[in-house]
């Protein structure tokens, strides 16, 4: 038999207040991480990328609602699924795509690639190819940033499915005990490569562990990049003022395999194509022409963003390549 | 008699045991409904169903745990590790227990584990793709460490790894786990574990390789018999425990001696080679045994190519030798 579970708190999904000024910066974000996957994506099957990409299509509206609620000297530790957070974070496209490309230009002189990016400029702490390894150090961070007393909040990203692993648990417990400025952010986009939430978490509800760890929780719809903005801020000031960190599960869906190599035969089209109803762009491009946005802006934007991407696929392709990476191992 | 890649032997292995011994489970993130992210246990679950092809959580230490419990309890599990370099976060699990439990309990619980894992680079993996963690595991008493570098050995040396009590790391050649096809027999066979194979006979130097380095080698030795140089290959296939026996056997006859591998040089088995041999076999050398390996830095991104050893590596390394 299969015990009741405790479902948290129902999916808020209200709309939140929103103006065009608030709103349409966020879409524009967005909106160029999106073109700026499509173009890796591109890439990559023409063999211009390798080994691994994991494109964060149809979720964009959680890192760049979370980032907008930052200021410009607090910290993000993303996971490989990173385009998105460093894009939102303010690393260029063009340094991006060079870096996916394996280019000198790249973010991290073209040696990591697109799972591993990096900005000490941008206070971008990676990029973290081993799942859950990085929400420790995301406690670490916060840890530091409390000793300094430097008032700067940490925002950890992370899948559902990371929730299951050792460094997941012991990074929680240790943000808890210690009240340390942190935000723990779960995306959760329903699968964990193949295996959807069901069949991997006894209870569904990721933000349910906050509980244990005397810290406090959300849990809210994540396609509303307005609501995942406000709702951040709410757990990002509480970081900041009381260094009480919060675990935010933020409810959302990849619309891509969980990496190009995947093809995603584990969902049906149905499933998928219902949750494209709740395209976080769809939805704020529909909110802003509501808002009252002229449509020649929107589309004024929209070859902005155009250009912006195809100028950094030119840039990332006619970089020079990596040449060398004995100088990064060690230095004394 | 069918041709097989690795994939296809591995798998044929699995599905084997599992008919004929009710204690092999398989365990794993992805391993069942969604048939292994290199689809190395793809079509189990549709045959024996999700007790025994098991869907676990992401939890690589949970997941060896486990099946050292299982394993205590008289089961006969194999997990998988999706990859080589995912089996940090279990490090503890396998060291610290899974080895070491035969000798703690004083020989009364053996535990039958064999961890298969994909290793090794060349599909453009980066930093945690592609890492070969051997020499970690190699280096800790209680396990056996097993490198088949193709589908022959592959099928019977995880049949033989599932049919014995102790531990087991099988690591899996990943680039050449379609790309090497060759004939395997239908049904059961099993290879000695710890025996290695001299797969090209040579005079003039022996090359020692595992995994995926054999088929480097072999080029190697192929390009050095067009310019007259006569390489013995040694396909090590167990590496520990390591048969030092045919090792000695091929460097006393060549007297000549390089090892090759992808992990970091330092600390890598090729040492512990160098050593093993220049203990018992001084006065057969004629020159230093050399190395070809990967760098000691993370296994790169972009320099992928010439972090790996190739055939002109190997046999400059080969002909350093030669001149010495
Ligand atoms: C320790 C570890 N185990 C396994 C993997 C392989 N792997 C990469 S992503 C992934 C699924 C993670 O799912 P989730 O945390 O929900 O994030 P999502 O990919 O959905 O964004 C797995 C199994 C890994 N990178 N690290």
């Amino acid at each position: 038999m299969r015990m009741p579970k405790d479902a948290g708190d129902a999916l808020d999904d209200e709309p939140v207040p929103a103006t065009i000024e608030e709103l349409q910066p966020l879409y524009r974000q967005m909106l160029a991480i999106r073109r700026m996957e499509e173009a890796s994506a591109k890439a990559y099957s023409q063999g211009k990328i390798g080994g691994f990409l994991h494109l964060i299509i149809g979720q964009e509206a959680v890192c760049v609602g979370a980032t907008a609620a930052l200021r410009p000297d607090d910290y993000v530790v993303a996971t490989y699924r990173d385009h998105g957070h460093a894009y939102a974070k303010g690393m260029t496209a063009r340094s991006m795509l060079a870096e996916l490309y394996g280019k000198k230009t790249g973010l991290v002189k073209g040696l990591g690639g697109s799972m591993h990016f990096f900005s000490r400029e941008h206070n971008f702490l990676g990029g973290h190819g081993i799942v859950g390894g990085h929400v420790p150090i995301a406690a670490g961070a916060a840890f530091a940033s409390k000793y300094r007393g430097d008032g700067r909040v940490t925002l950890c990203f992370f899948g559902e499915g990371a929730s299951t692993i050792g460094g997941f648990a012991e990074g929680l417990a240790l943000a808890g005990l210690w009240k340390l400025p942190v935000v723990l952010i779960c995306e959760n986009n329903q699968y964990s490569m193949g295996t959807p939430m069901y069949r991997s978490l006894a209870v569904e509800d990721v933000s349910m562990r906050a509980l244990a760890h005397g810290m406090a929780r959300d849990r809210f719809d994540g396609d509303d990049v307005l609501k995942v903005k406000q709702r951040i801020a709410i757990a990002v000031e509480r970081a900041r003022e009381t260094n009480e960190p919060t675990l935010v599960e933020v409810v959302t869906y990849r619309f891509r395999g969980h990496s190009m190599s995947d093809p995603g035969l584990y969902r049906t089209k149905e499933e998928v194509e219902e949750w494209k109803r709740r395209d976080p762009l769809g939805r704020a491009r529909s909110l802003l022409v509501e808002l009252g946005a002229a449509e020649a802006d929107l589309h004024a934007l929209e070859d902005d963003v155009k250009a912006e991407i195809a100028d950094a696929v030119g840039f990332a392709e006619s970089s020079p390549v990596a040449d060398e990476y004995l100088p990064y191992v060690i230095k004394e | 008699m069918p041709t097989m890649n690795i994939i296809e032997a591995v798998r044929d292995a699995l599905r084997i045991e599992m008919r004929r011994d009710q204690r092999v489970v398989v365990l794993g993130e992805d391993v069942g409904k969604f048939g292994g992210v290199f689809r190395a246990t793809s079509g189990l679950y549709d045959e024996f169903g999700a007790d025994r092809v098991i869907d676990t959580p992401l939890a690589e230490a949970g997941i060896i745990g486990t099946a050292i419990g299982m394993a205590l309890y008289g089961m006969r599990p194999v997990p998988e590790i999706q990859f080589g370099d995912f089996i940090f976060p279990a490090f503890d699990q396998i060291v610290n227990e899974l080895a070491k439990f035969r000798y703690r309990s004083g020989g009364q619980y053996p535990c039958p584990v064999v961890i298969r894992t994909p290793v090794g680079g060349g599909i453009r993996g980066g930093h945690y793709h592609s890492q070969s963690p051997e020499a970690l595991f190699i280096h800790t008493p209680g396990l056996k460490v097993v490198a088949p570098s193709n589908p022959y050995d592959a099928k019977g040396l995880l049949l033989a790894c599932m049919r014995q009590n102790d531990p087991v790391l099988f690591m899996e050649p990943k680039r050449i786990y379609r790309a090497s096809r060759g004939e395997v027999p239908e049904g059961e066979y099993t290879l000695e574990i710890g025996k290695a194979a001299v797969v090209r006979e040579g005079t003039h130097c022996t090359l020692l390789a595992y995994s995926g380095m054999v088929s480097i080698a072999e080029e190697a030795a192929k390009k050095g018999e067009a310019e007259g140089v006569s390489i013995e290959v040694v396909d090590l296939r167990t590496l520990m425990p390591y048969d030092i026996d045919t090792i000695l056997a091929s460097v006393k006859k060549t007297g000549r001696c390089v090892v090759v591998h992808e992990a970091p040089r330092t600390c890598g088995f090729g040492a512990e080679l160098i050593a093993a041999i220049q203990e018992r076999a001084m006065d057969h050398l004629e020159a230093p045994i050399l190395r070809v390996t990967g760098f000691d830095t993370p296994f790169p991104y972009t320099l992928e190519h010439e972090y790996l050893p190739n055939a002109d590596r190997v046999l400059g390394t080969v002909r350093q030798t030669l001149e010495w």
